[in-house]
């Protein structure tokens, strides 16, 4: 018996371009929104002199941390301006930055309906496997075919790649305020809304922060991969250096990355421990 | 009307409920229905009613079925099949806004691991139930304060739980559960988790509060002391059924079944039983007679002492035989030998209470009402007789 090979491939490449030829107006405004928000953020960044945004992140770690995280801080985004990769890391920055937003505006709500129905939890939980394991690349392509090369298809491949540990941990959280507590919320007549805003955010928030914590980095370390594609910024720097063999100018790039990555783990982290002391 | 009205009230576990009604009906056990239906019975075809203002005690061992049929009652679990009337609306049959209102106007609740919400204030939590119902913030505030007064905690409004000790966050527990002022309120062995010496201050601030609050209360409890301590009538469950309702006496003296005899084998009589349920009719003489008719009477009946009482039977003293012989010959009135250092209680006093009062006094000791009227008498004899406990049936009876 010959079972004739199954057309997968096909099949998906015809369903890309039936969504390229119905929802192109979509994809046009996905691609204006985020374009002009990652264009936005990244002319504020790069347009304050770099003095300035150094010393206000140094405080700003001061202020949630420790002195000696201030101190990483200042040494370390000095650096940076010193090696002559500011713009392209603010560049960077402005990419990560409405990567984690969109993951947080979109996956905190599609988290919280994973807690509350199990139906969602049994749709959206493999949909997340699949996100997760599925090589970048495949999916940076039909990024590109539907919002062109540049940063907006490196912006979506970042929150396909980094938005399942937000979703995940938000609705964990939620699944985890003792049981008493809910029941209490009910027993004095709480509407489920009444009981996610004043009982269920807040206990999960710590939870739910460690998730946004994950999204950051992961996005992060997809900007390499969405310098293939056009997006700007120090991916691009080290992605070139790989290509040209240029083993200083790739590790003071990777540098640069490594610093920011540092600096963003350490700041979402202690916003969480400080919600926790609080809490 | 009764405030609450419990009817065939049933809970069965499983894919399909609803089938083990009919099982029940029949007179199928619990047991069978769980080995030939799959299906597990929680309460098994319940009904009582409350009447305002009592503490009504549902007591039973643990898997008994209380705590399930205590949230079926604001339905934190759905009932399978029954009715739970509240001034005669039936709650099961409520939509959920209505039964959002029952729940914040009409019903409170307080739980056994306290459940307080521990990223609020003491008086955040108190007033959560006034916050879900839309109340002012000014309002629920000084609503909740009131409420943490009842329970002496009005100092510690702006401290977080987690600061409290465990007999403190209970208070807020009954703080919150008492703050929107509901008809009833649920307590869901709300003194367990408390250790012993806390929780009997509890229960007895409850019973104080409760003086002056007149709420109607459903307590569950497994602790049988606890049960007969706080409750006006109790209902024992065994295996999701309730095997005998009845006040605490009741249930002491007339056990309906075996199970509830052994149940109450152990109890402790002294702290159970009152004065009045051990004391005897005194023989009694008005004040106005003499010492003469006194002295007779005492002969003819046997005893050495008459209690003295006025017109509308108010305890004025008591008067001993030889006083009596003493006045009859000196010519004195009953007034001028009578004593009135005499031992009073109350007749709601235990036998534990009674115990050193009995070793002081010379006399028995007399139990008066509020007014002052002798009801009876205390004799060593009758309160041994109770103690003796192999029979408290008889005791009931000769009280």
């Amino acid at each position: 018996m010959n079972i004739p090979k199954i057309p997968l491939g096909t099949w998906i490449e015809s369903l890309e371009r039936w969504l390229e030829a119905n929802l192109g107006a979509v994809f046009d405004l996905i691609k204006t929104v985020i374009g002009e928000s990652v264009g936005l953020l990244e002319t504020v960044l790069t347009s304050v002199p770099s003095f300035a945004i150094i010393v206000v992140i140094a405080a700003l770690s001061w202020l949630v941390g420790r002195w000696k995280l201030a101190l990483f801080a200042f040494a370390g985004l000095w650096l940076i301006d010193n090696l002559g990769y500011w713009d392209h890391s603010m560049q960077t920055l402005a990419l990560v930055i409405t990567a984690a937003l969109l993951s947080i505006v979109f996956g905190v709500p599609l988290g919280i309906l994973c807690a509350r129905s199990s139906v969602v939890r049994g749709v959206v939980m493999p949909v997340l496997d699949f996100m997760q394991t599925m090589p970048a690349f495949v999916y940076l392509l039909p990024a590109v075919s539907f919002f062109s090369l540049g940063v907006v298809p490196g912006v979506i491949a970042s929150v396909i790649f980094a938005i399942p540990p937000t979703i995940r941990l938000t609705s964990l959280g939620i699944r985890q305020v003792p049981e008493d507590l809910v029941e209490a919320a009910d027993a004095f007549g709480s509407t489920s809304t009444q009981k996610l805003f004043k009982l269920q955010l807040p206990l999960a928030l710590p939870t739910i922060m460690a998730g946004i914590n994950q999204t950051i980095m992961l996005s992060l370390s997809m900007v390499v991969i969405a310098s293939m594609i056009g997006a700007q910024g120090v991916g691009a720097d080290v992605y070139r250096a790989v290509t040209q063999a240029k083993i200083g100018v790739g590790f003071e790039a990777g540098i640069a990355i490594v610093i920011m990555a540092i600096l963003l783990d350490r700041l979402t982290q202690n916003i969480v421990r400080n919600n926790k002391k609080s809490g | 009307m009764p405030i609450l009205e419990v009817r065939q009230l049933t809970k069965i576990f499983g894919p399909d409920p609803k089938k083990g009604l009919p099982l029940l009906e029949q007179g199928w056990s619990k047991d069978r229905i769980l080995k030939e239906a799959k299906l597990t019975v929680g309460v098994n075809r319940a009904s009582f009613t409350i009447e305002q203002g009592e503490i009504f005690v549902i007591m039973g061992l643990s898997g008994s079925g209380k705590s399930t049929l205590v949230r079926m009652l604001n339905r934190l679990i759905e009932p399978t099949g029954g009715e739970v009337l509240f001034r005669g609306t039936d709650v099961t049959r409520m939509t959920p806004a209505e039964l959002r209102n029952f729940r914040r106007k009409n019903i409170g609740m307080v739980f056994q691991k306290f459940a307080l919400f521990p990223h609020r204030t003491v008086v955040q939590n108190v007033e959560y139930g006034l916050e879900v119902q839309g109340v002012d913030r000014a309002t629920r505030r000084s609503m909740a304060l009131e409420s943490l007064k009842l329970v002496g905690l009005e100092n510690w409004a702006d401290s977080y739980p987690a600061q409290l000790s465990g007999g403190m966050q209970q208070r807020v527990g009954l703080a919150r559960g008492l703050a929107n002022n509901p008809d009833i309120l649920l307590m869901d062995e709300a003194f367990s988790a408390l250790d012993p010496l806390i929780r009997k201050d509890m229960q007895d601030e409850l019973l104080q509060l409760q003086e002056g609050m007149k709420k109607t209360i459903v307590f569950i409890t497994h602790d049988l002391d606890e049960a007969l301590r706080i409750g006006d009538r109790i209902a024992l469950m065994k295996d999701g059924e309730i095997v005998q309702i009845g006040t605490p006496e009741e249930i002491l003296m007339q056990p309906a079944n075996p199970y509830v005899e052994r149940f109450v084998e152990d109890v402790d009589l002294s702290k159970v039983l009152t004065a009045a349920h051990v004391m005897r009719k005194p023989e009694t003489i008005t004040i106005e007679r003499g010492a003469r008719v006194a002295l007779r009477m005492m002969q003819e009946r046997g005893v050495s002492s008459l209690y003295v009482v006025d017109k509308s039977q108010r305890l004025l003293g008591a008067i001993a035989a030889e006083d009596a012989s003493r006045a009859v010959q000196e010519g004195l009135a009953l007034e001028d030998i009578m004593q009135t250092d005499l031992a009073k209680v109350p007749p709601d006093t235990l036998l534990n209470d009674l115990f050193e009062k009995m070793a002081e006094a010379r006399l028995p000791v007399a139990v008066t009402d509020g007014d002052g009227r002798l009801k009876g008498i205390v004799i060593k004899g009758s309160v041994l007789a109770a103690l003796a406990g192999q029979s408290a049936a008889k005791v009931g009876e000769a009280g």
